[in-house]
């Protein structure tokens, strides 16, 4: 904090803060609070991250449903969460306002492009009267600036068009905002070199808006207080900023190098997934090989043949996509070959809406194909927790010849949060042998773990056909007999089954046994953490547990929850883990849902323990 | 890196090596062990150690075929095959990877794959036994049917319009597509054997008789007395010339191609076209991939063939590239790569 800049306002100290930037898709706010969140990031700060976007790449400006938005919170304290409402909201236009005010807290601070309220952009916002001067925002502290007029006289003599102006304003409500919160521009502007090092003149132009906005915020007495943290009390160490999906991309290389097993990605972009397949695809100078297919069918098949060519196996995909992969799952599943599907959900059915998050694949993943079709499923928790869930759904496919499903949501994905940079050499090891010994070979013979032997293709004297056919239980052979078909099908299952054992004692937050226990999967760790930190502090006898493995179930599960008197299920879906739960420990739980594409938030959880205990 | 044993497992294989020893569960009569036998009686002639080989099928009487070669084999799903043996080839681009499929597999609901795997010229084998007919679910019509056939889901006759395999191949862009017959086995073989060496995607279309649902299907193109004036056999630098007599022709009318007789009307052995495998583009290979009886005499024999890298061998050069450029990726400096800071 020794460059921040000197202000002759008081400074106030922050615990925690949460923003919001919103405006039109073509606004640039994904950018502006990316940047935001790297320059808090370099002070040390803890965060957490959620863009929330629309479908259409260019929606029509200034309409309600294109309005794109990005959040953060961050804090001296840990994070959990992106926040649950904003107490900064930046809003580009009328629309942007008009979408976004029912979450900001009241009170909140609102600093609002002034300039983008002309009676169309009103009346494409649907509002009868103008929000900055009807009186209807005076809950708020409302600071109307004319960010697009004040850009465009910064850059009077930048040469460029109106239009190229009308894109350096997110550069200054940028600054506008680091000057509030007491961030450095210099690096920043370091970065803008370097972003723009081909089109020098759009940098210097974007430099230009950044100190404007950072001047006008300085020079003008609008705002009465600039805001500060204290430096956080976070984990020493190097850390970056990482999203879900190329945490996920790193952990499946990881995997690759821990394993020396080459990593084959075949797959075809769907949001929110993409991003794994491009990552991965700019990393070839690994030992991996990424292949767009034609189709989400054509993904994971290739993979399957690359898995029985000696590869580990992924594809990527959301919900729809996970749809059209099912039949290819049961081949895998029935073929007994290492892969890992990784679904990145998002609010469905069908094509639902693919921008926004959501929980509800996990009855698809534990269930969703024909016949008896085991498959283990994992979930990761937070965006830097996908590298570890790409490492154990790793892990379980190579040592159990078997597909893995790993979920992850669009608000895991895409989000960001600082990542403790793991050292390689503290990461687990992956012992991977292929077979070569032709002696007494039997396809379908199995280990310990009831895991057949990888044999791969270019194998002498192990030549072999297997297929999606029932099979012999040793030789591999067709075989529609029927023992030999239950004892596949039992086999198969226990084989899942015993995955189990390998599993780590879950972790129990709270107390041991009472009132009530929270259980929850993927990304409402945050949120469930949050609240039951809340409602430990306000003396509530509460515990929560968070499952990694979903298929098997962690084997001490049923015994914790004998121990409480009720069980909560928060998740955003319509009560897929309460369905799971009750059939397989025949407990009635009590469910919180949310389908709404969004996270569940700290105070819905919090408010529903209140009501409990 | 298998090739150490490339010795000692080529060294005196015969075409018993590579039968698998299975109860083959074809119908008798099936045109399918004509094509078995010929693939199995070739694999030992083309210097590759068996077990480089890979059999890769969908779903089908023809996907089958993995099971009756002591080869590796997998039998997956229904219309998957390319995909599934794309991902194989590409992974492990040492084997040779060999695609059997059938008209439902291949060009019905596998049709995706199968012209995405050519259009890439992956280097797959691709050997398509066409009945025109579907056989495993006794008797209904494929997308190879002729117009007015009556089929257990054509009872009032096929008002679907079928496709040309070789057509349809030829217009992904295929870089080597040849049609066979079941009843012309030496032909079958020159063919089979110039699809094995080609190095990008080798398509195959193989007329098969499905003795069962569909018996007779191509007698026209078999029995001595028809076949000379049913059967163009394509020779590349030859002229297109056909007939008992040999004195039919296929000439250049404008744009289009029509049949006409030597002697006839003035036409001379001069105005025959001359059949070039080699082509720049596949025009002339298309308008003979559309030939039909009763118009026109049915092509066997190499369509197109030309040499385009594979994709198995330019996704090989990039990684070579990547790390000539990049070195080899570490990866204790890809985790740390980005921005990162440092909290002491």
């Amino acid at each position: 904090m020794s460059n921040a800049p000197v202000t002759a306002r008081p400074i106030e100290e922050l615990e925690s803060v949460v923003i919001r930037f919103v405006g039109d898709s073509g606004d640039g706010m994904q950018l502006t609070g990316t940047e935001f969140s790297k320059a808090v990031a370099k002070a040390g700060h803890g965060f957490v991250t959620h863009p929330d976007y629309p479908s259409e790449i260019r929606a029509p400006t200034g309409t309600l449903y294109g309005v794109s938005g990005y959040q953060i919170q961050y804090s001296a304290g840990q994070v959990f969460t992106s926040g649950d409402a904003p107490d900064v909201l930046v809003a580009m236009n009328p629309a942007a306002l008009k979408t976004n005010l029912p979450d900001v807290k009241r009170g909140g601070i609102l600093i609002v492009n002034n300039s983008a309220f002309t009676p169309g952009n009103l009346e494409k916002a649907k509002y009868e009267s103008n929000p900055l001067t009807d009186g209807s925002l005076q809950g708020y502290r409302l600071y109307p600036i004319d960010i697009s007029a004040l850009t465009a006289s910064a850059l009077q003599d930048s040469g460029l068009g109106k239009k190229e102006v009308g894109m350096c304003k997110n550069y200054f409500s940028l600054g506008l905002m680091m000057c509030l919160y007491n961030r450095p521009v210099d690096k920043e502007i370091g970065d803008i070199e370097k972003k723009f090092a081909k089109k020098p003149q759009i940098a210097a132009a974007n430099i230009t808006a950044l100190r404007a906005g950072y001047a006008y915020a300085e020079a003008t007495e609008m705002f009465a207080v600039s805001y500060q943290m204290r430096e956080s009390a976070v984990k020493p160490g190097k850390y970056r900023s990482i999203s879900g999906n190329t945490a996920t991309a790193l952990g499946f290389v990881a995997a690759s190098e821990l394993s020396g097993v080459p990593l084959f990605i075949g797959s075809y972009p769907i949001t929110p997934a993409t991003e794994i397949l491009q990552e991965l695809s700019g990393l070839k100078h690994f030992n991996v090989t990424s292949f767009q297919a034609e189709d989400e069918i054509a993904g994971i098949c290739s993979t399957i043949g690359a898995a029985y060519g000696g590869a580990l196996g992924l594809t990527t995909t959301s919900g729809p996509g996970m749809a059209l992969k099912t039949e290819a799952m049961g081949l895998a599943t029935i073929l007994e070959i290492p892969m890992v599907i990784v679904d990145v959900q998002r609010a469905g059915p069908c094509t639902g809406i693919p921008t926004k998050t959501e929980q509800s694949d996990l009855l698809q993943a534990v269930y969703g194909r024909n016949g008896e079709c085991p498959i283990p499923v994992i979930a990761a928790n937070s965006p830097a927790d996908c590298f570890d869930a790409a490492l154990e759904a790793s892990r379980i496919a190579v040592k159990y010849m078997t597909p893995v499903i790993l979920l992850t949501e669009g608000g895991i994905g895409q989000a960001t949060e600082p990542w403790l940079i793991p050292d390689v050499a503290s990461l687990p090891k992956m012992e991977v042998k292929y077979r070569t010994d032709p002696k007494d070979f039997k396809p379908y013979a199995r280990d310990e773990n009831l895991a057949r032997a990888w044999v791969r293709p270019g194998t002498p004297g192990m030549e072999h056909r297997i297929g999606g056919l029932e099979k012999d239980f040793l030789t591999g052979n067709i075989s529609s007999e029927p023992l030999n078909h239950q004892r596949m099908c039992e086999t198969r299952a226990a084989k899942v089954a015993g995955i189990a054992k390998d599993f780590p004692p879950l972790k129990v937050e709270g107390p041991a046994q009472g009132e009530l226990l929270m259980i929850g999967w993927g990304s409402t760790y945050g949120s469930i953490a949050k609240a039951w930190q809340e409602a430990n502090a306000a003396g509530k006898s509460v515990a929560f547990v968070h499952l990694r493995h979903l298929n098997p179930m962690p084997a001490d599960l049923g015994d914790i929850i004998g121990r409480y008197k009720k069980i909560l299920v928060p998740e955003t879906n319509l009560g897929q883990l309460s369905k799971l739960l009750r059939e397989r420990y025949l407990r009635d739980v009590i469910q919180l849902n949310k389908v709404q594409g969004k996270p569940l938030r700290v105070t819905e959880i919090y408010d529903r323990i209140l009501e409990l205990c | 890196m298998m090739n150490m044993t490339a010795e000692n497992t080529i060294q005196n294989l015969t075409k018993k090596d590579f039968e698998s020893g299975l109860d083959v569960r074809w119908c008798p009569g099936c045109g399918d062990y004509a094509v078995l036998s010929q693939i199995t009686k070739l694999m030992p002639k083309l210097g590759i150690p068996r077990e480089n080989y890979a059999f890769v099928s969908g779903i089908g009487c023809s996907s089958r075929f993995p099971y009756y070669v002591n080869t590796y084999g997998l039998h997956t799903i229904h219309g998957r095959a390319p995909a599934i043996a794309s991902g194989l080839k590409l992974s492990r681009p040492e084997l040779s990877v060999w695609v059997v499929t059938g008209d439902g597999d291949a060009l019905a609901i596998g049709g995706n794959h199968f012209i995405h795997a050519i259009r890439r010229n992956m280097g797959l084998k691709i050997i398509l036994l066409n009945n025109r007919i579907y056989g495993l679910t006794k008797g209904q019509y494929s997308p190879t049917s002729e117009l007015g056939k009556k089929t257990k889901t054509t009872p009032l006759g096929n008002i679907d319009r079928p496709f040309s395999p070789v057509a349809l191949a030829l217009g992904a862009g295929a870089t080597f597509v040849a049609r066979a017959i079941d009843g012309d086995q030496a032909m079958m073989a020159t063919i089979l054997e110039r699809a094995a060496k080609h190095e990008g995607t080798a398509f195959v279309e193989v007329l098969q008789n499905c003795v069962v649902f569909n018996d007779g299907a191509f007698d026209r193109l078999t029995d001595k007395a028809t076949r000379d004036d049913t059967r163009l056999v394509l020779e590349h630098g030859k002229p297109l010339i056909f007939g008992k007599e040999r004195n039919k022709g296929i000439r250049l009318n404008g744009m289009d191609t029509e049949v006409v007789t030597i002697g006839e009307n003035g036409v001379t052995a001069a105005d025959i076209l001359v059949h070039n495998e080699n082509a720049a583009h596949s025009g002339l290979a298309f308008s003979l991939g559309q030939f039909e009886a009763p118009d026109f005499p049915m092509p066997f024999g190499v369509f197109r063939s030309v040499d385009k890298p594979s994709y198995q061998e330019l996704s090989r050069q990039l990684s070579e590239s990547a790390r000539a450029s990049r070195g080899r990726g570490e990866l204790a400096k890809l985790l740390n790569s980005g921005e990162t800071w440092t909290i002491k």
